[in-house]
């Protein structure tokens, strides 16, 4: 793998309160790759580290080939960040903010001009280019933070919770804004998110967190083969079926859940099964009006995930 | 190698931020005018005012030119009663006054730029920049040293022209400033600029809000009212030679704390810190 990122056996500790607990995982060149975690899972802590703001207490760290313990500096020229809140200067315009954090990039001032300018019109915001940024809602606060990490056109995209507050509609423009990024440049991007829904749509890979520890990692097929093999199929009846029970011993059959008079909900083993089980009911009279299969949502795979970790724990 | 563009662009969107925010504007101008152009204007057009001589006329004033060092009360020869009353408190008590503004500039810009960054959640992302720690330092601390020093001249400019203009019809002749002050302007004002900067920089790194970095490094100006005292009391003359003693123990004192704040000035510290 062409890796972006490297990290390998990661140990770090807040005095005595372990952080990060053995963290290994790779990010290749172009990937959406999301840290999923609650609160305190140690997302953060993760790209404090990678960026070199301090060093680790145990384990080896590469990005971009850098050494963040001795290099974080031309770590942070290469590599944008947007931190968990936008961190704008509210009394500065957009334009200031960007100059700003442009300059602290390296680029010379004609680049600036010409990327503050690219950037305003992108991320719709040139026709409060020079208001004071205190003055927008959150979308567009939580926009120009955006254009601000991606000032410098940077290789390598840090996003801490980037929809975070934001109402639906906000967020559906960042996620967008993000898409379009990572499209435009081939950005690498790692996002730390609580939002299931938001890393789905994004990532290509993930890594489930708890307590500075991975949990799980792969794509979402992946992490759905590591919690279920299977998928789920709902089945609606005009009637009542009396012999439910006897749907457990068919085959592909893994769980029958959620049953009342009028809906069978089974997991099956994958999709094949779906005809025979259809088969199977109509030829027992059952009358069925719907029959509709679902993959398993990467909700279910992490909480599946915390719940199993939660009870190890214990 | 430290990068003199990345300072140069914290100063300024430090300055522009102060700019932006106008309560520390009218502190910043109000406490200049009213200890540097109102109360010397008011003094002298009272002292304009018939009977003058005898209300500035104090025994205590008296007593402090009776024991004051020749090299100070030289200063004086020539001086009517009335002229001598007002240039002992005007040219030489209030000199004290004058390095209220120093410090009370520089403490108030650094805790807006220090505590205030970290108050208005921006510190993080200003940490993610590729700025080195000394640079990020260097830079706040310049935003607060040098509209502090330049404020100081300034306010002294004034001074000269109100108490050479409006007293002119008292003393006849252009009679401020006097030696010290030049010592206490050129020396001793930058000393406590950076005494300002270096204490303001500590205290921040222990409170979470400006109000809280700026009312703690605040209390400098008892140095200040201390050094006022002092020469009231007779325990110390604000010579020349005084001042820049004086200077040069500030210079001490404010070096000291900027160098125990570039330590503390660390990424791992800044982002781990705690209120207390």
């Amino acid at each position: 793998m062409d890796s972006v990122i490297r990290v390998d056996q990661l140990n770090h500790y807040y005095g005595t309160q372990m952080a990060i607990d053995s963290l290994s995982f790779e990010v290749a060149r172009g990937e959406v790759f999301g840290l999923l975690g609650p609160n305190g899972a140690g997302k953060t802590t993760t790209i404090r580290l990678l960026n070199g703001m301090f060093e680790p207490s145990e384990g080896k760290l590469a990005v971009m080939n850098l050494d963040p313990r001795t290099q974080g500096g031309q770590i942070r020229r290469l590599a944008g960040v947007l931190t968990e809140t936008p961190a704008l200067y509210e009394r500065l315009s957009a334009r200031q903010n960007l100059r700003f954090f442009g300059t602290l990039a390296g680029l010379s001032d004609s680049q600036i001009k010409k990327r503050t300018e690219e950037l305003l019109s992108l991320f719709d915001l040139s026709e409060r280019a020079d208001d004071r940024t205190g003055t927008y809602s959150k979308g567009m606060k939580q926009r120009l933070a955006i254009a601000r990490a991606w000032i410098n056109q940077p290789k390598l995209l840090f996003l801490d919770e980037p929809t975070s507050g934001l109402d639906p509609q906000a967020a559906l423009q960042v996620r967008e804004l993000i898409a379009q990024v990572r499209e435009q440049e081939g950005t690498t991007v790692l996002l730390c998110t609580h939002n299931l829904d938001e890393a789905q749509k994004l990532c290509d890979r993930l890594l489930i967190m708890r307590k500075g520890a991975s949990l799980a990692q792969g794509s979402l097929a992946d992490l759905r083969r590591i919690v279920s093999p299977g998928l789920w199929l709902d089945i609606d009846l005009l009637k009542p079926y009396g012999d439910l029970e006897s749907l457990n011993h068919q085959a592909g059959v893994i769980q029958l859940l959620d049953q009342d008079s009028f809906s069978i909900r089974l997991e099956l083993a994958d999709q094949s099964f779906i005809p025979s089980i259809v088969q199977y009911l109509a030829a027992g009279g059952a009358q069925i009006v719907r029959v509709q299969s679902e993959e398993i949502s990467l909700e279910a795979v992490y909480l599946k995930l915390q719940k199993s970790s939660e009870v190890n724990h214990a | 190698m430290l990068s003199l563009r990345n300072m140069k662009i914290i100063v300024w969107k430090d300055l522009l931020e102060v700019r932006q925010n106008k309560s520390v504007i009218v502190s910043l101008a109000m406490v200049p005018l009213i200890i540097m152009v109102i109360l010397p204007l008011v003094i002298l057009i009272l002292a304009n005012q018939a009977g003058a001589a005898e209300a500035f006329n104090d025994p205590d004033l008296a007593v402090m030119m009776a024991n004051i060092p020749t090299s100070i009360s030289r200063q004086f020869s020539g001086f009517n009663e009335l002229q001598l009353n007002l240039a002992m408190m005007l040219g030489y008590i209030f000199a004290p006054m004058f390095l209220i503004l120093p410090i009370m500039v520089s403490a108030s810009i650094a805790a807006e730029s220090f505590a205030g960054e970290r108050e208005r959640k921006t510190l993080e992302a200003l940490l993610y920049t590729p700025a080195s720690d000394t640079e990020l330092f260097l830079g706040k601390a310049l935003a607060a040293f040098i509209p502090a020093v330049l404020i100081a001249w300034l306010s002294f400019v004034l001074y000269t022209l109100v108490l050479n203009v409006a007293g002119y019809p008292l003393f006849g002749r252009i009679w401020f400033p006097f030696p010290v002050w030049y010592a206490l302007v050129f020396w001793v004002t930058p000393a406590f600029a950076a005494l300002g900067v270096g204490a303001t920089v500590l205290i921040s790194t222990r409170v979470q809000t400006f109000m809280g970095a700026y009312q703690t490094s605040g209390s400098l100006v008892l140095l200040v009212l201390g050094l006022m005292v002092g020469q009231i009391a007779g325990v110390i003359y604000l010579s020349t030679w005084v001042g820049l003693l004086v200077g040069f123990i500030i210079w001490l004192a404010a070096g000291v704390l900027i160098f125990l704040g570039i330590q503390q000035f660390n990424r791992k510290r800044l982002l781990l810190q705690k209120a207390t």
